[in-house]
């Protein structure tokens, strides 16, 4: 159960290798959290990081999850439910795509989309309705502020968020009252290996900042948080610019 | 008995074979899923209720709530968690209000688990009777007192709730329907229990005869902690009522600074002639109550600091023997109602522990603590409680209790907490489960010498567990 700080006993990261989940799970572990479920495909790395929170003191396992396998969704992510209650499920998995061979290759594009957006789509359902059940759990999901407003410059990746930041809005509307909460997460430039070697842009962050985001919006129980927070007020105001001048801008 | 009007619950048959979690469970009489809060309306989680009008349709409720079990919840006033059940039943108990028989003559009062202590005192007062225990709210059901084995004013010489109770008829979770009295061991695991053992359906109180509903009261300033401490030890013995309301804001050498109040109920003899009238007249006054949305942040440093010293001022250097009314007395928070929304939506959470004698030094750190952090917490209550009770989870002991709410939202609130939690287990005390809503679970068995009796009882009583709640998850009861 959560405590009246938000802070969750259990946590299952869907994306079991992000930096910016395993940033937030040690941020909860030195907490309350004593039960984490990473999902994500079997590789080094993800018993790696598992190991790592075991060294924290959590009872950390592995599960083998693909966001590109929708249809086992329900039944590896059933099996997770049925150990016990999720406090907190962290939606995390993403890919960024290269924008120019995305272009290129339509096929390219799909995926990220099907990553980003269907899968997420199809994950966050389950996950909805196994919280559903039990009657309580948050659902936190990492969108993007490159879902706000498409940029030329990454619009592929960016149209998957803005689905997958639209679908979680509604699906934090829909479980209002049932004892669920849905909070998405808006994170600017943050520094990790999906974005290594890209150039850094204005207000990056790092993955401890969008950790400590989430765990400030569990103890508030808010619905958007953005990392960091100056992002809302320049988000709203790029949201308002006009198309031709947004076109020359250098974002 | 009144005739049972209330649609009978469908036979209680296993929920769902679907795959997959259970659905809903479709059993008449219940609602849909609702989020439930406790008082301090933090941690919100969904539960169907239902509010059973007599014994027969509580025990069919048990025995029909589904696989994610059931609890008892009363007036909802328990600060934490204790009366919420995410994803499975809550059961009303409000439904069940009937006062059976009341003794005038030996003073027991034989009543459902669902009659509240505000209710008692307008049918007994008259009578001249009082309840033995009151909570700083009339708003708790008789059932809740047991469950959280409640304290009062009077600790330091009456004891706990239950030591008041002679019986109480409780639903386990076979079904069956047990009178039980404080020779059995499954009373005192009930006593404190946070209603994990089962469902108390009825009791049997023993009262404390009075003469008039006014309060007789002597009001002292204590300048620091030390003199507070000095003064209760000295001459509480003296007074069946005693509290302090102590200021947690005031820094350095005016650290603990408090107001002490200490009183009886007044006799007869002390009533002027226009209050002898109508000697045991109970008439609470209440002002409008506290709209449903706030915004947060407005018992921030500034105003509860502002607050506690208008408090402190306001109050008298020394006054003996002035007459209050008892509401004023003892629940002058139950005149505001739905005062916890003052803390904005993001609730509230109080802190409640008690160490024991000879932990002064504990007690004292801790004071500076919280002084030193600057919590905006305006009117903590400082008691020395006396004897403990057998309730295997009872919380008082013999020592010093001290509580305090804070608003939830405060950053660094939860680690600051979790320091204090050490802090008093280190000195052999503990934190009170009624008011919880963070305790590590880890230090749970520290604080509870008796809780692996507990564990086992519940273990062989309710090896389905069908009796939990969000409390009973978060701390392993």
């Amino acid at each position: 159960m959560k405590d009246a700080f938000g802070s969750p006993q259990s946590l299952l990261i869907l994306g079991g290798t992000s930096e910016i989940a395993l940033a937030t799970a040690r941020r909860l572990v030195a907490r309350r959290t004593r039960t984490v479920w990473l999902a994500g495909r079997p590789s080094p790395a993800l018993e790696a990081a598992a190991d790592h929170l075991r060294e924290l003191g959590a009872d950390a396992r592995t599960v083998s999850f693909d966001a590109l396998a929708p249809e086992r969704h329900e039944e590896v992510l059933g099996k997770v439910f049925a150990e016990g209650d999720i406090d907190l499920v962290l939606l995390a998995f993403g890919v960024l795509g290269d924008q120019a061979r995305a272009e290129e290759e339509p096929l390219a594009a799909v995926r990220v989309a099907q990553t980003n957006y269907t899968g997420a789509v199809c994950a966050g359902l389950v996950c909805a309705k196994e919280l559903r059940a039990q009657g309580h759990g948050s659902l936190v999901v990492l969108s993007s502020v490159a879902g706000e407003r498409a940029r030329r410059a990454n619009f592929v990746y960016g149209s998957s968020k803005a689905g997958l930041d639209a679908f979680a809005q509604g699906l934090g509307d829909a479980l209002h009252g049932t004892g669920v909460h849905v909070l998405v997460v808006r994170p600017g430039f943050v520094r990790t290996k999906m974005t290594s070697g890209l150039k850094e842009a204005p207000l990056a962050a790092d993955p401890e900042a969008v950790a400590e985001a989430v765990e400030t919006g569990l103890r508030q129980r808010a619905e958007i948080v953005w990392v960091p927070g100056a992002l809302r007020a320049v988000m709203a105001v790029l949201r308002h610019v006009p198309r031709g001048v947004f076109r020359r801008l250098p974002v | 008995m009144a005739a049972e009007t209330a649609p009978a619950p469908a036979s209680p048959t296993p929920v769902s074979t679907a795959p997959g979690p259970p659905a809903p469970a479709p059993l008449a009489g219940w609602g849909p899923p609702v989020p439930l809060t406790g008082w301090g309306r933090t941690a919100p989680t969904a539960a169907r209720t239902l509010r059973p009008r007599s014994a027969e349709e509580a025990a069919r409720a048990v025995r029909g709530c589904g696989a994610r079990g059931a609890i008892a919840r009363g007036l909802g006033r328990a600060y934490g968690d204790a009366a919420q059940n995410a994803g499975g039943a809550v059961l009303d108990m409000t439904g069940l209000d009937r006062v059976h028989a009341v003794d005038a003559e030996q003073g027991l009062v034989v009543c459902d688990a669902g009659v509240s202590l505000h209710r008692l005192m307008r049918l007994l007062l008259p009578l001249g009777w009082f309840v033995p225990v009151t909570p700083g709210t009339r708003y708790v059901t008789v059932g809740g007192a047991i469950g959280a084995d409640i304290h009062g004013k009077n600790h330091h010489g009456a004891g706990s709730f239950c030591r008041h109770v002679r019986t109480f008829d409780l639903l386990t979770a076979d079904g069956e329907i047990r009178t039980l009295t404080p020779d059995d061991d499954l009373f005192r695991a009930t006593a404190g229990g946070m209603g994990l053992t089962g469902i108390v359906l009825r009791a049997t109180v023993k009262l404390l005869p009075v003469e008039t509903s006014l309060m007789s009261v002597d009001t002292e300033r204590a300048r620091d902690l030390d003199d507070l401490m000095a003064r209760m030890t000295a001459s509480d013995h003296r007074y069946r009522y005693s509290v302090a309301w102590i200021d947690l804001l005031a820094r350095s050498a005016a650290t603990g600074r408090s107001v002490l109040t200490r009183g009886d109920h007044a006799p007869l003899a002390a009533l002027g002639p226009r209050a002898a009238r109508t000697p045991l007249a109970f008439r609470p006054g209440s002002l409008p109550a506290v709209p449903r949305h706030v915004p947060p942040g407005l018992l921030g440093r500034g105003s509860v600091g502002l607050f506690n010293e208008f408090w402190y001022r306001a109050a008298p250097r020394r006054r003996t023997g002035e007459l209050q009314k008892l509401s004023a007395f003892f629940h002058p928070l139950d005149g505001l109602p739905h005062w916890n929304r003052i803390y904005g939506p993001r609730g509230f959470v109080q802190y409640q522990f008690v160490v024991g004698h000879g932990a002064e030094d504990a007690l004292r750190r801790i004071i500076e603590r919280i002084s030193r952090r600057g919590c905006p917490s305006f009117l903590a209550v400082l008691k020395r409680f006396g004897a403990g009770d057998p309730g295997w989870l009872s919380f008082p002991m013999p020592g010093w209790t001290l509580a305090l709410d804070i608003p939830a939202g405060l950053p660094g609130l939860g680690a600051f907490l979790d320091g204090l939690d050490e802090e008093v287990a280190a000195a052999g005390g503990r934190v009170y489960l009624a008011k919880d809503s963070r305790l590590r679970p880890e230090l749970l068995a520290a604080m509870y010498p008796r809780l692996a009796d507990f564990r086992a009882l519940r273990a062989a009583a309710d090896p389905r567990g069908v009796f939990v709640s969000d409390l009973a998850r978060r701390l392993s009861l």
